[in-house]
């Protein structure tokens, strides 16, 4: 039961980013953090203080970084590079799709402050275009774990990855929710609850945000099962058909554009294995806005109540 | 005439396997091919500490191609240091082929997939930013064209070059003058260049990119300045080597013809023959 679920804390997840690089550095001297002039709000301070040696300081120069990283693994190195998720994609894409993805390098692209909840910083730096930009490059893993404990494991567990890889996380403080000992496995979806009458598959901050709809859809009577999809590629699709093949409808949920996101990857496996309906929470062809992250998921739909009716109507489709 | 080096005959004979191998793929980006396969000739069999047997090893020297589409270059060079048969050559350009029109990982030799302009410098100073963590004494070493300068990524690399202090780096600009659509000059001036380099915070020096020797003594003085990098700006001749195909902008991409080939191959047998009176 959802319920049962207890929360520890609340932190965000780009502090889990910070504390995972450290662990991740004390283990494997290759381990090397680049920043485009935004270490702090990267959470790199401890990283600085234990490793100055192994921390460089690119300057607002982010296509630069991205070259650099590349270069770096040419020497041996696993660098992480470090900056908001837009200028993490978006503004580099040319250089992660040439010089990293194609060239299949070892390179752990970490990125902050994406989607909605990054709040009152505007539409330029609200990034809901980043997971379909990252999960179209051909070799790129694209993660994007749901609080501070997993992005945490995630951070350390991409260090043992051989290979590209999109790391997504915020800048919120959001509740905590999975265990602190967690390991993190690459590519397997994690369950929250099983259930019979609707798969809710989310990502991120919204995993969060699709407990507590499952909660009140169980108060209801229903049978609903919530799970984390927080690797996007490669996709757990044995386990999306599982719950699926019971539930026979899906509500996908991702602070991220419809178009392109978590919601089409669900989508896409459904409709060639087994075709369900699906309703989808996430922004709608939109750019962002000012405001708190509790205002702009309400306002663009992300809300727990959106959840809620997502799932009545996607159950009633099933006719 | 005084009697031609080895890697002066090098020279000739890589121009006329460029030639050959862009003939036979009906491909290929000839003029700048032409203009920087001197550098690569005196890199490849003069200064890098790079070879088949080592290309693995953590303290091989490193080259990094930014002008990518002038592969032709340096699979010839590459062929030649024993990297791979020649007779792969055969298939560039050519479908299943991984000899493909610009540098990729799985050609023996390469270090990195380039070919977008503006990759090849930060990849570099990544590079050699890595060496220096190591304190490794490897250089790392990459060519640009002149017409890739306006890349803005090539000043943001620039700058973190200079502010690392990296003289285990050196850049070479192949400056040949001229671009796909016009002179260079043209379509987006970067002169005067050895000055923009210097207040970018590196050591300068220019040659006569078609010169073995002068291309030899600059690369044997690197680092020109202790604690900064080093680029070579090498003044060169789009097509050289070719009367018809030099200073002449069909030739950027253009493939000869048959009779062109011809042309051009006697040509430069008659300066080989010249060579060794």
């Amino acid at each position: 039961m959802l319920k049962e679920i207890q929360v520890t804390g609340q932190k965000d997840t780009r502090s889990g980013f910070g504390d995972g690089i450290v662990e991740a550095a004390r283990k494997n001297p290759n381990v090397v953090a680049l920043t485009a002039d935004l270490a702090g709000s990267m959470k790199l301070n401890q990283f600085m203080k234990e490793f100055p040696e192994r921390y460089v300081q690119v300057g607002i120069a982010e296509a630069n970084m991205m070259g650099i990283a590349a270069g770096l693994t040419i020497g041996g190195k696993i660098p992480y590079t470090t900056t908001f998720a837009n200028f993490s994609t978006g503004r580099v894409y040319d250089q992660i799709r040439q010089s990293i993805a194609y060239s299949g390098k070892n390179v752990k692209i970490c990125a902050s402050h994406a989607g909605l909840t990054l709040g009152e910083d505007g539409a330029t730096h609200q990034i809901l275009e980043d997971i379909g930009l990252m999960k179209m490059l051909p070799g790129m893993t694209v993660i994007v774990p749901c609080d501070y404990n997993q992005t945490k494991a995630a951070t350390i567990a991409v260090a043992e990855y051989v290979g590209p890889v999109y790391l997504r996380f915020g800048r919120p403080s959001w509740p905590i929710f999975t265990a602190a000992d967690q390991k993190f496995e690459i590519g397997k979806a994690q369950f929250f609850s099983e259930g019979k009458d609707v798969s809710i598959f989310a990502c991120g901050h919204m995993v969060w945000k699709a407990i507590e709809a499952g909660r009140i859809l169980e108060d209801k009577g229903l049978s609903v099962e919530v799970v984390n999809i927080h690797t996007i590629k490669p996709l757990d699709t044995e386990a999306i058909l599982r719950s699926i093949r019971k539930t026979r409808c899906a509500v996908t949920v991702e602070e991220h554009n419809i178009i392109g996101g978590l919601g089409d990857a669900i989508a896409q496996t459904a409709a060639k294995s087994f075709p369900i309906p699906i309703e989808y929470i996430g922004t709608n062809d939109t750019f962002g806005e000012s405001g708190t992250p509790t205002q702009l998921l309400k306002k663009y739909g992300l809300d727990t109540q959106n959840i809620v009716e997502a799932a009545h109507k996607v159950i009633a489709r099933k006719g | 005439m005084m009697k031609r080096s080895d890697l002066e005959i090098k020279s000739v004979e890589y121009r006329k396997k460029i030639l050959k191998y862009i003939l036979g793929a009906n491909a290929g980006h000839t003029g700048g091919s032409l203009s920087c396969i001197d550098i690569l000739n005196v890199l490849y069999n003069h200064v890098l500490n790079v070879s088949p047997q080592n290309f693995t090893s953590p303290t091989r020297d490193r080259y990094i191609q930014s002008k990518g589409h002038c592969v032709e270059a340096l699979f010839v060079v590459l062929a030649d240091k024993g990297f791979f048969p020649e007779e792969h050559l055969e298939t560039l350009c050519k479908y299943k082929s991984h000899y493909i029109g610009h540098p990729t990982r799985k050609v023996k030799g390469v270090e990195q997939n380039t070919g977008a302009l503006g990759h090849g410098l930060p990849i570099a100073v990544g590079n050699a930013i890595a060496a220096k963590l190591d304190k490794k004494d490897y250089k790392v070493y990459t060519l640009m064209g002149d017409g890739e300068l306006p890349e803005g990524s090539n000043w943001e690399a620039a700058l973190t070059a200079a502010h690392y202090k990296l003289d285990n780096l050196c850049a070479i600009v192949d400056k040949n003058t001229l671009q796909i659509t016009a002179p260079t000059a043209e379509v987006c001036n970067t002169d005067p260049l050895d000055e923009k380099w210097k207040a970018f915070g590196w050591a300068v020096k220019e040659v006569d990119g078609h010169d073995i020797e002068a291309l030899k003594a600059a690369f044997d003085s690197l680092p020109f300045e202790p604690g900064k990098p080093s680029v070579i700006i090498a003044h060169t001749v789009k097509g050289k080597g070719v009367s018809f195909m030099e200073n002449n902008l069909k030739w950027h991409h253009g493939v000869p013809s048959k009779e062109e080939y011809a042309l051009a191959i006697s040509e430069l047998d008659n300066s080989m023959q010249k060579a060794a009176v």
